[in-house]
């Protein structure tokens, strides 16, 4: 114990790494649903057969975007979107950069639950809305979204639990947080306690994710 | 009123047409229930599709009081649909809202004040009889109670026909009762066109006043209940007024002629079989009945044997001179018809579905 707290390198670095973490985290969770959301209902409506069927579309979106955004490993991907976070926040460095690679890299992992969330609404219900003289947006907006609602808080929580595994390799390349402070000290100086420390840190915010998810979709959920 | 005139539906399967409505026509006077019965696959689905514009018929019309909905436009097809409450089998409530919420719905989307939506969702709960259960979730009401706020959110776009789709068919025998007795009910007081397709006969003598039956996309036989029952001959009474497949008593009973009898109204109040015993001085058998009221009139079914010494073309002209079918029964052809419809009281389709 007493060696956690006389450690120079926790005692320095280990709040500001924290911060670094919940910056990457939040930030790019933000982004991630803000734009997967979107990206999960239009993939969802567009099939073939959905509220607003437009097969080319679906298929450029789905096959072209969203699986070739998927197929590349995130450490590959990150390292290919330096020029972009530079050009859309001036640097390349900090947790402000790192997140711009973190929502990309998400935001289809986001966008495919999102869709299977909504496929899961009974197709009853969608009837009923469009016999009772539902626009499409009414549908989606009083519906689909409302009516699958403990499953989209379920998956961004399995969202931002990737994220924080995310954030930690993003930490590596420049980003910074616990994932710098793991590798730089804990790995690549020997310093054990460093390590121990971060590994007890994340896993304790996974936690803590994974349980606020867990509680809210509950709570939301009137099946 | 509804009219439903030569509504065809084709649908195209790779380079296959799928005829699912073959030229169905239809009338509903307002404050009548009109039921609509068939095997699965008989069209009923289709027609429903059709008639909520879920589906555009491939021709024919559909008009509510006159006004044509079959060839509106897309951006009027949301007005017309508002003018058809529907009723689904599972309800199709929103379980994230409360039954009250539910109500609202259709009020919600054409943005009518809260005051207003709050005022008809508590006359409408109270109309279904479900006072009190505002805040209560679809998952903590029962099916029957289910069902009650699905017809209540049916009737709060003020629609001219309530369209019910197997509205009973997954309740139990008592719910389902008391289900359609609040339909009848609704139907009287707000004068409502209803259209109830099912595939149960009980549904029909319950409550219906009409009957049409669905079959591979036509209608094969319609008319008032009280018309289609005293018809010897047709499907519909055979299914109205079924007769138990009965294994006839070994050596009990002389081989004589089996005659099948329907009789109706006024012909059922007289003590018909006693008369023929009588006049002829035979002897008879009744080896299988049934007797109901439907429409407001008693009807009674049998299969009776005649003694073999009687002469049974005597006895049906003695019959049909007294209003009442007659004919001989027992040709193989005719047994095997009649055991297809035998049981259809409690479950058309399940006992006669895809034996065609």
């Amino acid at each position: 114990m007493n060696e956690i707290f006389s450690n120079p390198v926790l005692a320095k670095a280990l709040p500001e790494a924290i911060v670094e973490t919940l910056q990457m985290v939040g930030i790019s969770a933000f982004f991630t649903v803000l734009v997967g959301l979107p990206l999960g209902v239009f993939l969802h409506v567009t099939v073939p057969g959905g509220l607003r069927p437009m097969p080319v579309v679906n298929r450029i979106v789905s096959d072209i975007v969203v699986n070739i955004t998927r197929s590349i490993p995130f450490a590959i991907l990150m390292v290919a979107l330096i020029p972009l976070a530079r050009l859309l926040v001036g640097t390349s460095l900090g947790p402000v950069a790192a997140s711009v690679s973190l929502s990309i890299g998400t935001i289809p992992f986001f966008a495919r639950l999102v869709e299977a969330c909504l496929r899961d609404v009974h197709h009853g219900k969608i009837d009923a809305a469009q016999v009772m003289g539902s626009t499409r947006m009414q549908v989606i907006s009083k519906v689909m979204l409302p009516e699958s609602l403990p499953a989209l808080v379920a998956a961004a929580t399995t969202t931002v639990v990737t994220l924080v595994g995310y954030s930690a390799m993003a930490g590596l390349v420049g980003g910074g947080g616990l994932g710098k402070l793991a590798y730089n000290y804990g790995f690549q100086r020997f310093d054990v306690t460093v390590m121990i420390v971060t590994i007890v840190l994340i896993i304790v915010l996974v936690q803590l994710i994974q349980l606020t998810g867990e509680w809210i979709s509950r709570s939301l959920d009137h099946r | 009123m509804i009219t439903v005139t030569d509504l065809r539906k084709v649908y195209r399967q790779g380079k296959k047409e799928v005829v699912a409505l073959d030229g169905v026509s239809l009338s509903v006077p307002k404050g009548s229930i009109h039921g609509i019965i068939g095997h699965s696959g008989a069209g009923k689905s289709t027609l429903v599709r059709c008639l909520t514009l879920l589906d555009r018929p491939t021709s024919g019309s559909v008009s509510i009081d006159g006004t044509e909905l079959s060839s509106v436009r897309d951006s009027e097809i949301r007005a017309a649909r508002r003018r058809i409450g529907m009723v689904f089998q599972h309800a199709n409530l929103m379980d994230s809202r409360t039954a009250a919420g539910n109500v609202a719905h259709p009020m919600e989307l054409v943005k009518a004040p809260k005051d207003k939506i709050r005022a008809k969702v508590a006359e409408l709960l109270k109309l279904v009889g479900l006072e009190g259960f505002e805040n209560a979730y679809p998952s903590q009401l029962s099916g029957g109670q289910r069902q009650r706020v699905g017809i209540a959110r049916a009737l709060a776009s003020d629609p001219d026909v309530l369209l019910c789709d197997e509205p009973t068919s997954a309740l139990d025998p008592a719910t389902t009762d008391e289900i359609l007795d609040l339909i009848q009910d609704l139907t009287r007081r707000l004068q409502l066109t209803v259209l109830i397709i099912t595939h149960e006969m009980h549904v029909v003598k319950r409550v219906c006043g009409s009957v049409s039956l669905l079959s591979k996309g036509q209608v094969i036989e319609s008319g008032p209940l009280a018309e289609v029952a005293s018809d010897l001959d047709s499907k519909l009474a055979r299914a109205l007024l079924p007769l138990p497949v009965s294994e006839p008593i070994k050596g009990a009973l002389q081989a004589g002629p089996v005659l099948e009898i329907l009789f109706s109204g006024e012909g059922a109040k007289e003590p018909v079989l006693t008369g023929v015993a009588r006049h002829f001085d035979i002897d008879l058998n009744v080896l299988a009945g049934s007797v109901e009221t439907l429409g407001g009139q008693q009807f009674g079914h049998l299969r009776v044997q005649l003694g073999d010494d009687a002469d049974r073309d005597a006895v049906l002209g003695y019959l049909r001179n007294r209003g009442i079918s007659a004919k001989l029964a027992g040709s193989t052809a005719d047994e095997a018809e009649l055991s297809e419809f035998a049981p259809a009281d409690t479950d058309f389709a399940a006992e006669t579905g895809d034996s065609k």
